[in-house]
């Protein structure tokens, strides 16, 4: 079992969280073409690398942004979830600042 | 044949408690301290069990619980581990895998048919359909070891969770001093040990050497270290979570760093009948000897190559064993100066010579071994072999790393061709490696080896009084282990894997098949693949296949075991079975009015409420029948319960639900349908308006805890002001309904149930029976009703006011099953019953809920698509004449031949005295009045209508019916 670093609640067993998913950006629902919009639904790219995701302290219910290297499976950074409004910095930046 | 010594200050045994126990039947006796396979082998038993495919007699081969040689059934439990459990008073042990008992085994024929049972038998044996069920009947008798008892006593065994700064990994001279090196250093530490006490394996050392280990076990016990001995550390996680396993249960250990010091694992040298009984690894004896005073035999020849032989055999001669001589494959130079200190003690030594063939003698025990002269990798000039007369055999040629904790934590190891042995060339960042393991054999260097790595752990770990670690121990200098002591003979029976029985020709075979890789030569020979898990036949295995490939064992690489890599009792694994259950408030009140319960997400509901003289089928048509024409009760309390406050709130649930509710007047209620970003319908409830910064809604029973952390979801990305609250638990609710439920209510509350003043769909606040409530008029059933949600602590004194008040009106409480009738009545879908995880709102019927017109919801980008699209099914009503074929949910519809739909939900309706159901169907067929036909069981077909909903009151009068005279 792993430990995940929950912004709010500090270390914590993998247990005790859920994992929501890909942080993806949504086209713009009123300009793009439909063919745009199904392929942001249902294409996810399984290829390993960093990626941005979603995770919630179940017993919180407190989510946030993790940037996580899915080929070694290490949580390289974590992020308030509103980062994701604000902008996230590129996952390849994340990674060279990250303390 | 072995036997007990006289007594010794440092044996493990306490003489003064004599243990009786059974074996095989037979009344035996041991001491206290002794584990099974010691006091059997200190009784002279001459075989403790059969070989698992040729059922050969075996006995001791490793004693550390390493080897399965020494499985046993005890007391009913199988595969009891004889080497390390110890004896209890009337113990009934028996062999296992036998037919007719050890002796008279009938099986043991096997041993002559070997020819016949080629390697890769089973896939050479078993493709022929003809023959399949054959051999498949023959082997399940064969095959398998031990008998599980089908009415064993239920064990749980709750697993544990540890916590510690450095785990260290092996009780030996390296695990000693790194353990003692890293709590110096303030780390909190653990320190796990696979035998009964510290101190090692049992691994020769001159006397000097033993005191300084003496000093280092009890600097340890002396320490603040946690130390778990008869402990198996059995796989390694991610994060440093190690799994220890005791006979007792499974302990979680996070630790924040971890120090390898498992040693190293001595292995057989292979030749012919090198597993008959009295055949041992020479670190066996020394086990037996020191800690049991089980001397292996009177007359001992040693297999060497390496200096540990000679100590050993210094060692048995001192306790008054004969040594016939010392046969060891190296040649007069490569051996040290403790063969000289042999040779001159008299013992014979026979330089460049190997073990060619064991002798067995009547009892079935090694009675000689011949030996010859050594002439390359596995070649012995057979011209000039010689018999030497023993009653044991004792193995002292190499050993292999036990490296398999370090492969799972992600470590790497590189073959040393030094060293004839696998050392660790990549660590994974909070790993350590000490000791044998890293090729440090000399006592000192362990010692120097292991607080290099406490010191590095503590390190890692954050105590800030750790030293700087010191560099690197250098590996051992002279040669442990020999590059092949493996030889070849004619007749074959020469075992490299004891538990599957594997013989060198086996191994060659499978390579000269094709399958000459080590991770194909495992699996198709199944090397390695027994309870040992090869621990004793890897390392030859692959010395076989290089050797046939022309390659380094280092070319070929090691296979990494799965975690757990040592056997581990299933019990152990499922710890207690924890199935958390919900509860509502009401548990014991439905309990009292003989609830019958089922599952609903994780709660217990009643399906319904047994009543004496009743069948469950008649109980449910009486809760339906009163809830139409009197008042019936339910604890709807399951449902998800949900608050929302502030300024945004009516915004944030008009982006994340389907409907809008900005529109929606205070003190009144909304049916609210959730959809996923691709349209489909993911839940459903009930959304009040409290006023106008604040709503309450309800969830599905279901989909309470992921809905609630989607909305979190949600509510985190848009940063809204607005705030959520789950108070699913908070709150109870009950569906009080039926045309008399005005009148029953209007005497307990304040509230003002009068037609205009509390409309339909509407919602107040007040007090019922005392205690603050809200009230909802929603019609899930179809009749005036209430849905009352009051505060968990006050839901008994309302239920029971309500009870009481409903009982003069013909009240019945009714359970989940009369509420799905009464739903299906009135055409309700069940949100993940009616639809699916393709279903959109359009195919649910459900349209009315969506508001297109908002500028944003989820799924409404998605349901444009679909709209334009139209739907693929449509959710349609059906019913059927009241006769006996009656559909299930689930059965196909069926159209001119071809699939058109499937039954989604469907019952016997009393009140409409018809089988009435929601069918998924195809839109060109959905025409109310057409004729459809149902699969049924057995593929009979069954006639249907399709018809409109609701099937009963469409124009929904009864909900609204005018209120009567005010009740007194």
């Amino acid at each position: 079992m792993k430990i995940l670093v929950c912004p709010l609640n500090g270390p914590r067993p993998i247990l005790e969280f859920a994992y929501g998913g890909e942080v993806r950006r949504s086209p713009d629902p009123d300009t793009c073409s439909d063919a745009e919009w199904s392929a942001y639904v249902f294409n996810r790219s399984g290829s390993p690398g960093l990626k941005y995701e979603w995770w919630c302290h179940i017993a919180s219910g407190y989510w946030f942004v993790a940037l996580r290297d899915t080929a070694r499976d290490v949580v390289v950074a974590t992020y308030t979830a509103d980062r994701v409004r604000l902008g996230l910095p590129a996952p390849a930046a994340a990674q060279g600042g990250a303390p | 044949m072995m036997h007990r010594l006289d007594a010794h200050p440092d044996e493990w045994i306490d003489r003064k408690a004599e243990i009786s126990f059974q074996f095989e039947g037979r009344e035996y006796r041991g001491f206290g301290g002794d584990t099974i396979s010691s006091a059997l082998a200190a009784a002279g038993v001459p075989y403790l069990a059969r070989s698992f495919k040729y059922h050969r007699p075996r006995h001791i081969l490793s004693f550390a619980n390493h080897d399965s040689n020494t499985l046993f059934q005890v007391d009913g439990v199988p595969n009891v581990r004889g080497d390390v459990t110890l004896l209890r008073e009337g113990m009934r042990v028996s062999a296992l895998n036998t037919f007719g008992g050890l002796t008279a085994d009938k099986a043991r024929i096997l041993d002559r048919l070997g020819r016949w049972l080629p390697v890769g038998f089973y896939y050479k044996a078993f493709h022929s359909k003809r023959w399949f069920p054959r051999w498949e009947r023959l082997f399940r008798r064969l095959t398998g070891l031990g008998t599980v008892s089908l009415d064993a006593e239920r064990q749980t065994s709750p697993k544990r969770y540890g916590f510690c700064d450095v785990l260290v990994v092996g009780g030996g001279p390296s695990g000693l001093s790194a353990a003692l090196q890293a709590a110096a250093a303030g780390a909190k530490v653990t320190l796990v040990e696979e035998s009964f006490r510290l101190g090692g394996s049992g691994a020769a050392l001159p006397e000097a050497e033993l005191g300084e280990m003496r000093g280092l076990v009890e600097a340890v016990n002396r320490s603040s270290i946690e130390v778990c001995c008869a402990t198996v550390a059995a796989a390694c996680y991610a994060d440093h979570w190690v799994a220890l396993v005791d006979e007792k249960r499974m302990t979680k250990m996070r630790a924040k760093a971890v120090v390898l010091a498992p040693g190293v694992i001595e292995q057989p040298a292979v030749f012919r009948n090198n597993d008959l009984p009295g055949v041992m690894l020479a670190s066996a004896a020394r086990r037996l000897l020191l800690r049991h005073r089980v001397a292996p035999g009177r007359r001992v020849v040693m297999v060497a190559a390496n200096w540990e032989a000679y100590l050993a055999c210094t060692e048995l001669k001192a306790q008054g064993v004969d040594i016939a001589a010392i046969v060891d494959l190296r040649s007069a130079e490569t051996a040290g100066h403790e063969a000289s200190a042999c040779a001159a003690a008299g013992i014979e030594v026979l330089f460049g010579h190997a073990p060619y063939e064991a002798v067995a003698g009547a009892s079935g025990a090694v009675a000689a071994l011949d030996v010859a002269p050594l002439q390359g990798p596995g070649a012995v000039d057979v011209a000039q072999r010689r018999r030497l007369a023993c009653d044991a055999v004792l193995m002292s040629v190499g050993w292999a790393a036990a490296a398999n904790l370090l492969l799972q934590a992600g470590g790497s190891v590189r073959f040393s061709r030094e060293l004839q042995q696998f050392v660790p060339s990549g660590l994974p960042a909070g790993v350590f490696a000490a000791g044998r393991l890293n090729g440090v054999y000399d006592f000192r260097s362990r010692v120097a080896d292991g607080a290099r790595a406490g010191s590095a752990a503590a390190m890692h770990a954050g105590c800030r009084a750790a030293a700087a670690p010191a560099g690197a121990v250098a590996a051992q200098a002279r040669r442990p282990s020999h590059p092949f002591p493996i030889v070849d003979h004619p007749s074959a029976k020469n075992f490299v894997d004891f538990d599957e029985d594997l013989q060198v020709k086996d191994l060659e075979d499978a390579a000269q098949e094709g399958f000459d890789s080590s991770e194909l030569l495992k699996r198709y020979s199944t090397v390695g693949m027994g309870p040992s898990q090869g621990k004793h036949s890897n390392m030859a295995a692959l010395r076989i296949l290089a050797r046939y490939l022309d390659l380094e064992p280092g070319d070929l690489g090691l296979t990494t075991s799965r975690p757990m890599y040592h056997p581990v009792p299933l019990k152990l694994l499922a710890g207690r079975s924890f199935n958390a259950e919900r509860r509502t408030p009401l548990d014991a009140d439905h309990e009292s009015l003989g609830a019958v319960w089922m599952p609903a997400g994780n709660w217990r509901r009643p399906e319904y409420y047994a009543v004496p003289g009743e069948s469950r089928a008649q109980s449910i048509e009486a809760e339906v029948r009163a809830v139409r024409e009197g008042v019936g009760l339910i604890d709807v309390g399951t449902l998800g319960k949900i608050e929302i406050y502030g300024p945004q709130a009516a915004l944030f649930l008009d982006r994340a639900y389907a409907g809008k509710f900005s529109s929606l007047k205070a003190g009144m209620t909304r049916y609210g349908l959730m959809l996923d970003e691709s349209g489909v319908v993911i839940d459903d409830g009930v959304v009040a308006r409290l006023g106008p910064e604040t709503f309450y809604f309800t969830t599905t029973t279901g989909g309470s805890a992921t809905v609630f952390r989607e909305l979190l979801r949600l509510n985190a990305l848009w940063g809204l002001e607005c705030a959520l609250v789950n108070v699913t638990g908070h709150r109870a609710a009950f569906n009080f309904a039926g045309p008399s439920s005005r009148e029953a209510l209007q005497p307990l509350t304040d509230v003002d149930l009068g037609e205009e003043a509390f409309p339909f769909l509407g919602v107040r606040c007040g007090r019922l029976a005392g205690a603050p409530c809200r009230l909802m008029r929603v019609g899930f059933v179809g009749e005036l009703g209430y849905e009352i949600h009051v505060a968990a602590g006050d839901a008994v004194t309302v239920w029971r006011a309500l009870h009481a008040a409903g009982l003069p009106r013909g009240l019945r409480p009714f359970g989940v099953e009369a509420q799905r009738v009464l739903r299906l009545e009135k055409g309700h879908l069940i949100v993940g019953q009616d639809t699916d995880g393709l279903t959109d709102p359009f195919e649910a019927n459900a349209a009315w809920a969506v508001n297109m017109q908002k500028p944003f919801f989820v799924g409404q980008r998605s349901l444009k698509i679909l709209q334009a699209r139209g739907p693929r099914q449509v959710l349609v009503g059906i019913e059927l004449p009241d006769s006996s074929r009656r559909p299930r949910e689930s059965h196909l519809l069926i159209d001119r031949g071809a699939i058109a739909g499937r039954i989604t939900s469907v019952a016997h309706s009393r009140t409409l005295d018809k089988v009435i159901g929601l069918a998924m169907l195809s839109p060109e067929l959905a025409r109310a009045g057409g004729a459809i036909e149902i699969r049924g069981d057995h593929g009979d077909m069954i006639a249907a209508r399709i018809v409109p909903t609701p099937f009963y009151d469409p124009s929904n009068a009864r909900q609204r019916i005018p209120a009567r005279v005010a009740a007194p």
